[in-house]
């Protein structure tokens, strides 16, 4: 059982195709890895709900195999579900109690290509509120624990994406992506985690957070597992206009490592400034280390508008918040208080007691920097400062191929030490919000560990759409041993 | 005045410079009790478009229906729901843009405007807030002889909102029916431009009357695909200095009647608040009232929010549209000629009376009818006449458009000619037609098959007037005495002989030259 839930979802579906393994066996497994933990003294919660009737789409997928050939690889595969994307007939609360009691009438684009090619949601994963917050301490189910270390939080928001995949309760998970909600507990819980560019993977039925930075992510044991969902979910959709047109399908087959030689990276000294864990540090260096000795060039270069990043993103972010949760009213779905009330009154109980503290301190915020009068000095600043930064990454990018930095300023915290204090919750973000800014694909990669044993992340980013190269230069190292 | 106050509730400098040529601008002036007052109108016009499916979604675009059936995870705004922009509402737009001589953007964008009601399932609108379709442009407005150019501030595209239901039933239940939520809307805001109530009403009219035309709404006041928000107020000259008194905006004006209703009461009421009380722009500013249509009364109205802050910015789901020129090029030849110069080219071209020209301009496609019916006909005033009676007719009976009438412009023409060339009568004309109106087939393959074209051939027609004159002893004896009515009488044996298809004016002749009375 152990060794079936430890398998790479390459590795899982290689030996579905060789009849070695079944889907039925291949889900069991997992489930009975949850189910166990579940009744451990202390569990992840990184799922909150499993679906029982995956095993029964397990056995479904299994008899479509034994039929015939024509079956996709990722036939009869489970897959772990962020708890704000929509899968048909499953209730979505995103980890709020506002959404509690609503169905999902319609599957994400994303879910559809999937499920089209046979994969099988087995579970929906824990997050923070609406997907704000860096801890996945922030939901309504309870904090998500992380694996390595139960005492410390998985990083957030799409914390139980990342738990679930590092403890073998999934081989693969979709998460999302606003500030670095994939990357964050992927590095802290030592797996890979992928921000794709903004348009690869379409937006519709993902909940809205911030919807010029929203993108679906994906967490996995390996660079390739990462390449096998893109290849099959990415795309253009004609229900997302701002989806991309891009095709990754060549990647779900033939994800190569690429030689380093010749590669140029840099990194921002802004992101080695104060504020970084010296443990953390070492860790990069070692990583440094490991890609010049590939013949990678890496450099130290000057990016200063870097430091506005968790700037803008927390203006812009909440802004386009407050406009997208306004729908959640108690009027059409979901939770309600104040039945007999008057119609402003029900609004207010209904949002007051609906919503958590985090998510009514970002619509507070994004309604402040939204309104007349201060509107020209925090949103349409931040604008002009985000379209700045655009330009100025991209010139970087031009003499580049890559941005090297950490992913985290720290490893996983303990759970509770930062809940009280937004500003030092926010500042985890300090290194992943430019890529969300900026539209740029970004991916966290399990590049060592501290003395303590806590995983650290590196995180390379590249230009717009270059997916391939990020995920070709991850296996490079997932080859030379730098796996988890 | 300055520019800003200008703006509200001053003449645009577009009205000041027009009034020369096409108005006299003495003509709003009032005197009243000795206050001598100016109104200033501008109004706020919203037209439901046309389209095949919403704004931003698959849903039909249609008026009515079983509540909440016209609905998808779009209109009703569900989580994780995106909206796609329908081409068919950037189109109507620049359309209605062309046709206004506004400024068609090159570069627009769309602008979530946030405010929260049950009828609205996102908690904002899609609208446009900096950058509209269509800037600036005009209308020349027609009222008792007078010409008013009324400036065009913009026009911009936007979703309707659902309609909230209130139960009357005691349940004190309310509902909403969220069919009409995305429905592509225009907007279009006129400067403060009008003059008179009546101004106001004829502004719309000639909106309704070009929206028609172009087929770009129905503008059907009853089912609300037009409406219309008006902003009045007075401008009082006294003692050698000018007030403003505070504006009103009034809503709820759901027809041409209430529209002149509504904003005749509202000049009575500003002008004697201004006579008690002296409220002037600067001090009081503006205020919403509704109208009550039972009582003819504006009333205060509360505003859905007391000092509304929409929180307007760039809808990050859709991506800015860039109009190229060849494609706003391609529907202006879509606009073509515009109603007002096509009445008065059908009137000069083809000697119609103001009345046919004005009916058949109503719409787009009977006027083009009209004129490829006409083409090459002498009497083009003959073929208005059937197209504004019989064809007319039974398309008010079918209830269709005229594009879906089975016969073709040629056909009519080619039945007239018929009839003028003696082939049939005009009775028989008005046989053919029906059934060309039937089946769609051309008025000579209907007559050549049933056997309808006259007998004009003297020698056929010469030996069945013989006959009747043998037969008809009697009446042929009368008509010699002088008895005028039995010729009458003797042409109705000619045409019951030949089946009424002898040719009555060869009939005639040939009887009368056989009697030699």
């Amino acid at each position: 059982m152990s060794e079936v839930t430890a398998l790479t979802l390459t590795e899982l579906s290689d030996r579905l195709q060789s009849a070695e393994l079944t889907s039925t066996a291949v889900v069991t497994a997992y489930r009975e890895s949850y189910r166990a933990d579940a009744k451990g003294p202390q569990p992840l919660n990184g799922y909150v709900e499993w679906f029982e009737d995956a095993l029964s789409q397990a056995e479904t997928a299994d008899a479509a195999r034994r039929r015939g050939d024509g079956a996709h690889r990722l036939l009869g595969l489970p897959i772990a579900v962020k708890d704000n994307i929509l899968i048909k007939g499953r209730p979505l609360t995103c980890a709020s109690e506002i959404l509690k009691g609503f169905t999902a009438p319609y599957s994400a684009t994303v879910i559809d290509r999937l499920v089209a090619a046979g994969m099988i949601p087995v579970g929906r994963t824990n997050m923070d509120e609406f997907a704000m917050g860096s801890s996945c301490e922030y939901s309504c189910y309870g904090a998500a624990h992380n694996p390595v270390d139960r005492s410390r939080t998985t990083g957030g928001s799409s914390g139980g994406s990342a738990a679930v995949v590092a403890g073998n309760q999934a081989p693969v998970a979709l998460g999302s992506e606003t500030g670095g909600s994939v990357r964050l507990p992927a590095s802290f819980c030592g797996v890979y985690g992928l921000k794709p560019s903004y348009g690869s993977l379409s937006r519709y039925g993902l909940v809205a957070f911030g919807s010029s930075l929203d993108q679906i992510g994906i967490v996995g044991r390996c660079p390739r597992d990462l390449a096998l969902i893109l290849a099959v979910a990415a795309g253009k959709d004609p229900n997302d206009e701002t989806s991309a047109d891009t095709d990754f399908t060549r990647l779900g087959d033939a994800l190569a490592r690429r030689d380093l030689k010749g590669l140029r990276m840099a990194i921002p000294q802004e992101f080695l400034a104060e504020g970084l864990d010296p443990e953390v540090r070492k860790v990069l260096d070692s990583f440094v280390e490991w890609a010049r000795s590939s013949g990678a060039l890496v450099e130290t270069i000057s990016l200063p508008i870097l430091d506005a990043s968790v700037a803008i993103y927390y203006i812009i972010a909440p802004a386009e918040a407050s406009s997208n949760l306004a729908r959640y009213d108690g009027v059409r779905y979901g939770y309600r208080n104040g039945e007999t009330a008057n119609l402003f009154e029900l609004y207010e109980r209904t949002r007051s007691r609906g919503f958590g503290k985090e998510v009514k301190r970002r619509i507070l915020l994004g309604n402040y920097v939204l309104s007349s009068g201060y509107y020209d000095a925090y949103y349409k600043k931040a604008q002009g400062v985000r379209t700045l930064l655009i330009k100025e990454v991209g010139a970087v990018l031009s003499r580049y191929d890559l941005i090297l930095s950490p992913t985290a300023p720290t490893p996983a915290f303990t759970l509770g030490s930062k809940v009280d204090d937004p500003l030092a919750m926010y500042l985890s973000d300090i290194y992943t919000t430019f890529a969300n800014l900026a539209l740029l694909p970004s991916l966290s990669l399990p590049a060592g560990r501290t003395p303590h044993g806590l995983p650290v992340g590196v995180q390379i980013t590249g230009r717009r759409f270059a997916e391939e190269l990020l995920l070709s230069c991850a296996e490079t190292w997932y080859e030379e041993g730098g796996a988890r | 005045m300055s520019d800003t106050s200008n703006k509200l509730g001053g003449p645009s400098a577009e009205t000041q410079a027009s009034a020369k040529s096409t108005s006299s601008s003495a003509a709003g002036v009032r005197i009243e009790g000795g206050i001598s007052y100016e109104v200033i109108i501008g109004c706020e016009v919203h037209v439901q478009l046309l389209t095949k499916s919403k704004a931003f979604c698959g849903c039909e675009n249609r008026f009515g229906g079983i509540p909440n059936t016209r609905v998808c995870p779009v209109c009703l705004g569900l989580p994780g729901a995106l909206p796609v922009v329908n081409l068919a509402l950037v189109e109507g737009a620049i359309i209605a843009g062309l046709a206004l001589g506004s400024r068609i953007a090159e570069v627009t964008k769309f602008d979530r405007k946030n405010y929260v009601y049950p009828d609205l399932p996102k908690g904002y609108q899609i609208s446009q807030f900096d950058m509209p379709i269509c800037v600036g442009g005009h209308l020349d407005v027609a009222t008792e002889g007078q010409v008013r150019r009324v400036g065009i501030t913009r026009v911009h595209m936007e979703e309707d909102a659902g309609k909230n239901l209130h139960l009357i039933d005691g349940s004190n239940m309310s509902y909403v029916d969220f069919n009409r939520c995305g429905t592509p809307l225009l907007e279009i805001v006129s400067e403060p431009d009008m003059r008179s109530p009546e101004e106001a009403v004829a502004f719309v009219e000639s909106i309704r009357e070009i929206m028609r035309y172009l087929e770009v709404s129905d503008c059907n006041m009853e089912e609300g695909s037009l409406r219309c928000d008006a902003n009045v107020n007075l401008w009082i000259s006294e003692g050698g200095s000018r007030h403003a008194t505070p504006i009103v905006e009034i809503k709820n004006m759901n027809s041409f009647r209430a529209i002149r209703s509504a904003l005749s009461f509202e000049v009575r009421r500003q002008l004697e608040e201004w006579k008690d009380r002296r409220l002037t722009l600067e001090a009081v500013g503006k205020s919403t009232r509704g109208y009550n249509d039972e009582t003819g009364e504006t009333v205060p109205q509360r505003t859905k929010e007391a000092a509304s802050d929409y929180r307007y910015f760039p809808e990050p789901d859709l991506k800015p549209i860039a109009v190229s020129r060849v494609f706003v090029d391609a529907l202006r030849t879509r606009v073509g000629e515009l109603p007002e110069a096509k009445r008065e080219r059908l009137k000069s071209q083809y000697g119609l009376a103001d009345f046919d020209a004005e009916t058949l301009v109503v719409s787009k496609r009977l006027s083009a009818y009209f004129e490829e019916a006409a083409a090459g006909y002498r009497e083009p005033k003959k073929i208005a006449n059937w197209i504004l009676t019989e064809v007319r007719s039974v398309l008010n009976e079918r209830n269709i458009e005229i594009d879906r009438f089975p016969s073709k412009p040629d056909h009519i023409r080619e039945l007239l000619e018929a009839v003028d060339d003696g082939t049939i009568s005009g009775k028989i004309a008005k046989e053919v037609f029906a059934e060309m109106a039937a089946a769609g087939r051309g008025p000579r393959e209907i007559i050549a098959e049933r056997g309808l074209s006259q007998i004009a051939d003297e020698g056929d027609l010469a030996e069945i007037v013989d006959r009747v004159i043998a037969a008809n002893e009697k009446s042929v004896a009368d008509y010699n005495a002088g008895k005028d009515h039995a010729l009458k009488f003797l042409m109705g044996q000619v045409m019951k002989e030949s089946k009424g298809k002898a040719n009555p004016v060869v009939a005639t002749r040939l009887l009368k030259g056989r009697l030699s009375r």
